[in-house]
């Protein structure tokens, strides 16, 4: 077999250095792996990428793959060089939807491991960008015999082309003190309320959902996600003001002024002269930095729930936006706070597959017609905190004042009746 | 035949409490502070005392079957079997005994792994498909991180940044990887080479115009053939056009180059999410290790550490010093196309007398 190996002299310098190295996984699998059909593609992979490296070219191109019954979730990949590397010709990736947080024991990496080794080529990433499981490699016909293997043990693919696509939510609740979320509930309760829009891609453009237990954001939901669900908390944080002393008197007054006290944002922050904290709580924004510096004496309050923005997106085509909110402050504890959050997100879904532009992203679609526009045809009232502050400009008409206010007096007293 | 497949069992994202370790099954939503008694070891408490440990370490990313399960292994002979992967692919063993907690970090490191990418070190470069699999790609990300992750290893090991570094590479300029502190993307410079010869056949013309943030592709008859034309001096050399219509070949071995852009931040903590800024670019595409690349980042990364506040990330560090002394600093050359021009550049112009000396 040696000698029959393509020769790798670039990718041979992967090798060198501390970090783990790629290619010396593809390969172990092209000399070690006992299935001839495994090793020889990694071997056809391997002298193909070498050709890439040469050439600073890609060799793979699209085409049209699915399992029956789904339109989606199969990254079709055919060689363009086939002919020098003929096991590796077909090299499609499954995309495979994981737990909600990426939670696996062992026993079940290793089920998914051997089915793969059955089926495809042995390369697994856990996980893509978007957050899905993505098995690298097989051919065509094995695609069909993974998939049916995988998912008669619990296991279905994710979103890919214009679709729902596979969701993703931090660690959150599960191990993190910050979570004002049940993240998984969340991420499970709406991407399951849309497996056929998962499936069958139907919709502008991809749609993605993301949810982050606090403001750190560890799922880059704001930017990252078409639909980012945010855990926050409108009660007071708790402040343990024995532990704010500890820590003054571990760390010194000084750091604890130029480290915590001077970095609020808003200024809610003020250490007094016994060494405890006082928290303006009517201005702080939530930002989380103070918690993240001072994790035992400081935490989140108890009236936990979520903000959502709408429309983050990377740079095609218009260039990167950043979510916007459209719902500062929603409960979600009871069943019923759960529904609303699955009709918001359908009538959002709904509203831009009806006005979104052919692979126009929800956050362009906003961009284009206006948020005004977006807030109404979901049926969502206009806030204050939907802004960074109000408009700059005096062009624009503004016939139907009257209304607008009283409308906003309306709302308000209803808030305070349902308050009270 | 078509009667002989099984039809899918469409169940969606699978629950993920069956796969959890049970203190942090037991204490989900319990949980009370954390500590970080070494670089890539947490220990989360609950509010009834429970303890989970939590070692996190790096790897290849994309992973052979033989490493899956030699991780597998460790996780079996060392930990509990509860394993979890980061946003950045680190894998995560979490277990309840911390007398599990060395022997593991000892067992992974002898099988390579590099435990770290906690708090503020450099984290795991997250990043995309590349040579290796994508149909666009200009560059082969697995291997650029793998070549930058050798040399900035010790930073992932270590605590010794001011605040959390997170990077991430992008081999075309639709940037499936995110915003980073530190980004490393393909840029283009040069327009589309079109063969003509297919275009009619292989392009959906009209979707391929819409395509063009900046409106520069028409349709139009070359050679007796419908086909495509591209307004060169309008054209910005994005590469939208190419996944649609992959006749328009955008990717050159020469003139795709790398850029870096810093002080992406997604979080919330102290200012609001910032998207990243461009500060070098015309930066070779040099397979297989890509050292000028390397070499910029880690000036940044330098600059950074020896200027920067605790807890500043990159974009907070600029803020505070100002752009200026960012290009002082790492001695990046500053030019006419660091000067935005895109929808809302305005926004980024100095229109006030705030000046450093
Ligand atoms: C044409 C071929 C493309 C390929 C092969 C491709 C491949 C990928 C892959 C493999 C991922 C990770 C997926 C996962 O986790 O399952 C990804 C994520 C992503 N892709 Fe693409 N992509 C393509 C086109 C695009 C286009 C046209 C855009 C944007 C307009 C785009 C934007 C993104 C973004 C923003 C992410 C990261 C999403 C996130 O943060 O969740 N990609 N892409
Ligand atoms: S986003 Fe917040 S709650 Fe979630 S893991 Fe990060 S810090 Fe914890
Ligand atoms: S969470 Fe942020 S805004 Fe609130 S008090 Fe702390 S630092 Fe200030
Ligand atoms: S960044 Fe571009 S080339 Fe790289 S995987 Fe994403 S779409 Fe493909
Ligand atoms: S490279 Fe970008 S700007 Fe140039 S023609 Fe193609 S889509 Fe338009």
């Amino acid at each position: 077999m040696a000698d029959q190996h393509h020769d790798t002299p670039m990718l041979d310098e992967l090798e060198n250095g501390p970090w783990p190295s790629f290619i010396s996984g593809f390969k172990r699998l092209r000399d070690k792996h006992e299935d001839k059909r495994i090793s020889g593609m990694a071997n056809d992979l391997l002298g193909q990428l070498e050709h890439s490296y040469e050439t600073r070219k890609g060799y793979w191109k699209g085409g049209t793959v699915s399992v029956f019954g789904y339109g989606s979730g199969i990254i079709p990949r055919f060689s363009e060089v086939g002919d020098s590397f003929p096991e590796s010709r077909e090299f499609h990736t499954l995309r495979v939807q994981p737990p909600a947080g990426n939670y696996y024991t062992t026993d079940m990496l290793r089920q998914l491991g051997d089915s793969w080794e059955k089926w495809g080529s042995g390369l697994v990433t856990f996980h893509g960008q978007t957050g899905n499981i993505m098995f690298i490699g097989t051919s065509t016909d094995n695609t069909q015999h993974f998939f049916d293997e995988i998912n008669e043990y619990g296991w279905d693919l994710g979103g890919a082309g214009p679709c729902v696509r596979t969701g993703m939510s931090c660690v959150g609740a599960a191990r993190c003190e910050m979570s004002g979320l049940d993240e998984m509930k969340i991420h499970r309760t709406l991407l399951n309320n849309f497996t056929d829009d998962v499936h069958r891609p139907a919709l502008p453009y991809k749609f993605k959902f993301k949810v982050s237990g606090c403001g750190n954001d560890c799922m880059n939901a704001i930017e990252r996600s078409d639909f980012a669900i945010i855990g926050t908390w409108r009660d007071d944080m708790k402040v343990d003001q024995e532990e704010v002393k500890k820590f003054v008197a571990r760390k010194g007054r000084e750091y604890v002024i130029d480290n915590v006290i001077t970095r609020c944002p808003t200024k809610a922050l003020s250490l007094k002269d016994d060494d405890t904290m006082d928290v303006d709580n009517r201005n702080c924004v939530r930002c989380m930095h103070c918690m993240n510096v001072m994790v035992k004496a400081l935490s989140p309050g108890d009236d936990k729930g979520a903000t959502i923005l709408i429309g983050g997106k990377r740079t095609l085509k218009i260039g990167d936006l950043m979510g916007t909110v459209v719902v500062p402050f929603m409960k979600l504890d009871t069943e019923e706070d759960y529904e609303k959050l699955t009709e918001m997100a359908e009538e959002t879904i709904d509203f831009w597959a009806e006005n979104g532009l052919e692979h126009e992203r929800c956050g362009e679609m906003v961009e284009r017609i206006g948020l005004v526009n977006f807030l109404e045809g979901v049926g969502i009232e206009v806030d204050p905190n939907m802004v960074n502050e109000p408009r700059q400009s005096s062009y624009v008409r503004m016939d139907g004042w009257d209304e607008e206010a009283e409308k906003w007096f309306t709302r308000k007293a209803e808030e305070k009746a349902a308050a009270s | 035949m078509a009667q002989d497949h099984r039809p899918p069992i469409e169940s969606g994202c699978p629950d993920g409490f069956q796969y959890m370790h049970p203190v942090m099954r037991k204490n989900y939503g319990d949980w009370d502070y954390h500590e970080h008694p070494r670089p890539g070891v947490l220990l989360h408490v609950a509010k009834n005392g429970d303890q989970i440990w939590t070692v996190r370490a790096g790897t290849q990313r994309i992973l052979d079957v033989f490493t899956l399960r030699t991780l597998c292994d460790i996780g079996d002979k060392f930990a509990d079997g509860y394993v979890r992967f980061t946003i950045r692919s680190n894998i995560e063993y979490m277990v309840s005994d911390e007398a599990k907690v060395q022997p593991m970090i000892d067992a992974l490191e002898a099988e390579g792994f590099v435990v770290g990418g906690t708090k503020n070190s450099v984290a795991m470069i997250s990043h995309t498909q590349g040579w290796l699999h994508c149909d666009i790609p200009g560059t082969d990300a697995s291997g650029v991180v793998k070549a930058m992750m050798d040399e900035l290893i010790d930073e992932f090991k270590e605590n010794n940044m001011p605040n959390r570094v997170h990077m991430t590479t992008s081999c075309c300029q639709i940037n499936c990887g995110g915003q980073g502190d530190i980004a490393i993307n393909v840029q283009h410079t040069k327009p589309p080479k079109i063969n003509h010869d297919l275009v009619s056949n292989v392009c959906e013309r009209p979707s391929v115009v819409a395509r063009c943030p900046v409106a520069a592709i028409r349709p139009a008859l070359v050679n007796g053939k419908p086909s495509l034309e591209v307004d060169e001096k309008k054209c910005i050399c994005c590469g939208a056009c190419f996944p649609p219509c992959p006749p328009m070949q955008i990717n050159d071995a020469e003139y795709s180059k790398l850029a870096i852009w810093v002080g992406g931040n997604h979080s919330n903590a102290r200012g609001k999410p910032t998207f990243q800024k461009l500060v070098a670019a015309g930066i070779p595409n040099n397979p297989p290790r890509w050292p000028e690349a390397t070499a910029i980042v880690k000036r940044i990364l330098t600059a950074y550490k020896d200027d920067a506040r605790d807890w500043e990330r990159i974009n907070d560090w600029v803020e505070r010093v100002g752009w200026p002394r960012f290009f002082e600093l790492t001695g990046l050359p500053f030019t006419k196309f660091h000067i935005d021009n895109w929808r809302g550049a305005r926004r980024s112009l100095n229109s006030s007398t705030h000046i450093r000396f």
